[in-house]
């Protein structure tokens, strides 16, 4: 499996944050079953910072250590700090990627944001 | 860490026989074989012996055999040579859709150069139909190859009536047999192919020596020209300790084949029950008896192959999948598709290939790891969630 990283290799082995938010404050999905990866990621919000954050993955060693990767960096963030994670960033954090995995497997970072979008819809909600 | 290697259909370990009778042929007997001179009598005499114990092992007659580099090679000149040879005639190929991309890409060029393809399809089995052949032929039909064991689900295609048809519309019929010759009983005449590609790395001889039958009187085009080596249908010096490879290889295999096969093929079922039955949503793809005797192929539901094959690997236990994650064009092997398999069930295949050195005992040892990662990786897919979900409600 050389054509990954040490970081990659890491956090697919040991990913961190891996599971299911029950009563989420947030929650994105990405991908499909075609292309192979799919993503959830749940967040908790609290005065506007991601106080804790849980993700599943359906795919490849590239996109299981991406969405670990992401939970770590959003976690205690901002929800501004957040959005600004990028799918150059996180591939940057984890030593680089394989060309053919940046399009596909790197979508954790879509994955949050539209968690955080997810938020911020239901929070428009309940303002009204 | 205990290493239990499982990809034998990627190649197979060489035969120590196998490296001991080549090893003279790269320094004592370096010898151009079309030399004149003394130096090339030797390795003229180990290739003729080679060619001999090659066509023994699939009954053809050595002068019908045709050494090339490889069995993608033997695939190349038998689509693309016979095509050009025989184009007067008409620009139809016919293939399966699930050959080798040796075969499908090499069909694909040749549409390029304006001959017409048809993909035959199969059943869930893998299985081609005679009828469909039947149906598929047309007056312009020159070839029809059809793959003999398939590499990713083990099927193994019934040659023997597809030929009656061929025989009857008088069109050549080729079979890509890399993954049969050597592991299974292969007779030229019983399949009744006119042309038939193999492989030494896939019967524990060397890389870079492999073989294509053409029957005597079926006319082709060389893809490599130069001199006049193998009949001038393969110029380029002759990779000598290969060729001797291979040949020793096929020699071993005459011995060893009724043994060979019987011990894969029990090692295999055995394989095959536990898998079954001890993994849920896991089912076996390919045909359950018509099949490759090591070959052992499943879709896991709800994982993808990939990250199974990184945590073997973990374990030391190489296996291969067809999974999209796995291709670097990031997509579902066509085979897997071609069998009906819905995309998120081909992501999680796993292929076992087994040879003739591996035990029962690794097999314990695969069924003692896989359920663990099978569980970890479920465990965090989304997928697996949905379908609890769905479950309790």
């Amino acid at each position: 499996m050389a054509m990954y990283s040490d970081k990659v290799m890491d956090h697919f082995q040991n990913p961190r944050n891996v599971g299911v938010i029950e009563d989420a404050d947030g929650i994105g999905e990405v991908g499909n079953p075609v292309c192979g990866d799919m993503m959830t990621f749940y967040i908790k919000v609290k005065d506007n910072v991601i106080s804790d954050v849980k993700f599943q993955t359906f795919g490849c060693g590239a996109a299981i250590a991406v969405s670990s990767m992401v939970s770590e960096m959003a976690k205690g963030k901002s929800l501004d700090e957040a959005l600004k994670i990028s799918k150059e960033v996180v591939a940057e954090e984890l030593g680089g990627l394989p060309a053919q995995k940046m399009h596909c497997s790197n979508l954790g970072a879509d994955a949050l944001h539209k968690a955080i979008d997810d938020y911020f819809s239901k929070k428009g909600k309940d303002n009204k | 860490m205990k290493e239990v290697y499982f990809d034998n259909a990627a190649t197979t370990p060489p035969d120590e026989r196998v490296l001991i009778e080549m090893e003279p042929y790269f320094k004592d007997y370096f010898g151009n074989l079309s030399s004149l001179h003394s130096f090339g009598e030797a390795p003229r005499e180990a290739v003729e012996k080679a060619r001999g114990s090659v066509a023994e092992l699939i009954r053809a007659n050595p002068e019908e055999l045709i050494f090339t580099s490889s069995g993608t090679e033997a695939n190349n000149l038998a689509i693309k040579g016979i095509a050009f040879a025989n184009q007067r005639k008409g620009k139809h190929i016919i293939i399966s859709s699930i050959e080798h991309f040796s075969v499908f890409h090499s069909a694909r060029t040749m549409e390029k150069w304006g001959f017409e393809v048809t993909h035959l399809p199969v059943d869930k089995y893998g299985l081609v139909s005679p009828e469909q052949v039947k149906k598929a032929i047309k007056p312009e039909t020159i070839l029809v190859s059809v793959i003999h064991g398939n590499n990713e689900i083990g099927t193994i295609e019934p040659l023997e009536e597809i030929s009656k048809i061929t025989k009857e519309k008088e069109v050549i019929f080729h079979t890509d047999a890399v993954a049969t010759v050597g592991n299974t009983p292969v007779n030229i005449d019983n399949l009744g192919v006119d042309a038939l590609s193999l492989a030494g790395n896939q019967f524990y001889g060397p890389k870079g020596a492999g073989a294509l039958y053409l029957r005597k009187g079926v006319r082709i085009t060389p893809l490599i020209d130069g001199g006049i080596q193998e009949g001038g249908k393969r110029a380029g010096t002759e990779d000598v300790p290969a060729i001797v490879g291979l040949g020793k290889a096929a020699e071993i295999a005459l011995g060893e084949l009724p043994k060979r096969s019987h011990y894969l093929r029990e090692l295999r079922d055995y394989f095959i029950d536990r898998l079954l039955s001890e993994i849920d949503h896991n089912i076996l793809t390919g045909h359950r008896t018509n099949r490759l005797p090591g070959h052992v192929s499943i879709a896991v539901q709800f994982v993808e192959g990939e990250s199974m094959l990184m945590l073997l690997n973990m374990k030391g236990i190489a296996a291969s999948s067809g999974s999209a994650c796995t291709s670097r064009a990031l997509k579902a092997s066509h085979v897997l598709t071609s069998i009906g398999l819905a995309h998120e069930i081909a992501h999680g295949s796993l292929v076992f290939s087994l040879g003739k050195k591996n035990t029962r005992e690794e097999i314990d040892y695969v069924l003692e790891k896989l359920p663990p990662i099978v569980k970890r990786l479920r465990d965090m897919s989304p997928l697996y969630r949905n379908f609890l979900e769905r479950e309790k409600a």
